[in-house]
């Protein structure tokens, strides 16, 4: 399946730039359903790894309280055009999605 | 089926030597307790070791004064700490205070930003963690229509 994750990277030196977005629905497990009026159960990114030429730059750990379809934005330092960035999230249940990028 | 067999044992020994791992070699290991607790005291302890920190005029957090919307509340928190190991975030009046724990390895700027729920008016806390000490600030935010957290 292509992966749903979408992300801007810019590099300015060798400082990169990343911005991203993750398609999820980040159910709290208190939402009733509007039409059976049962419980959604909780069902959220637990954790978000931003992996730079195969070296971790940047880890995130999610509660459910991260708005639905994630946005996150950060930099990191000693980044090179041609280098691989890839970002990987899992869920609670299992679920998981990766995108690899090019910087530059 | 001989590979079938090896693969098998092969994933057998590797969670073997998953479960003899010390926790704290798993660093990557979600922080489940702290990510439950529903007082954020609990919860900054079960994810820093403490719920004490040291106000710093170092830390920016930019929040909106008014969420007109819970369901998106943008955050940014950045800060001229030095050695910067991660940033969290916690919104006190949420049924589960801890919202986000950025890790922040040496490479990462201490600068991030993200979209968070809020239920309702609440401190929000911005806590960053040091090889020096946990340093925090805070704002109040007027949520007009909670969103659901």
């Amino acid at each position: 399946m292509a992966s749903k994750i979408k992300i801007k990277t810019r590099l300015k030196g060798d400082v990169a730039e990343v911005k991203s977005l993750m398609l999820h629905p980040m159910e709290t497990g208190a939402r009733k359903d509007p039409v059976t009026g049962e419980l959604v159960p909780r069902h959220h990114i637990t954790q978000l790894t931003f992996t730079n030429n195969g070296e971790a730059v940047m880890i995130a750990n999610f509660s459910t309280a991260v708005s639905k379809n994630p946005y996150i934005s950060f930099s990191f330092r000693g980044a090179r055009a041609g280098d691989t960035l890839t970002v990987s999230w899992v869920d609670n249940l299992g679920g998981s999605d990766e995108l690899e990028t090019v910087l530059g | 089926m001989q590979a079938g067999r090896r693969l098998i044992l092969k994933g057998g020994a590797a969670l073997a030597l998953l479960a003899a791992l010390p926790r704290a070699l798993l660093a990557a290991a979600w922080p489940q307790k702290a990510f439950m607790s529903t007082e954020s005291r609990q919860a900054l302890t079960a994810l820093l070791g403490t719920d004490q920190t040291t106000p710093s005029d170092q830390i920016t957090l930019k929040v909106p004064e008014i969420a007109e919307n819970g369901a998106v509340v943008p955050v940014t928190i950045k800060t001229t700490l030095e050695n910067v190991e991660s940033i969290s975030i916690v919104v006190e009046n949420n049924p589960r205070p801890l919202i986000a724990s950025f890790e922040l390895m040496s490479r990462a700027l201490p600068e991030i930003s993200s979209r968070i729920k809020m239920a309702e008016t609440s401190k929000v806390m911005a806590v960053v963690k040091t090889d020096s000490g946990i340093f925090s600030t805070s704002k109040d935010v007027k949520v007009t229509i909670g969103g659901c957290a």
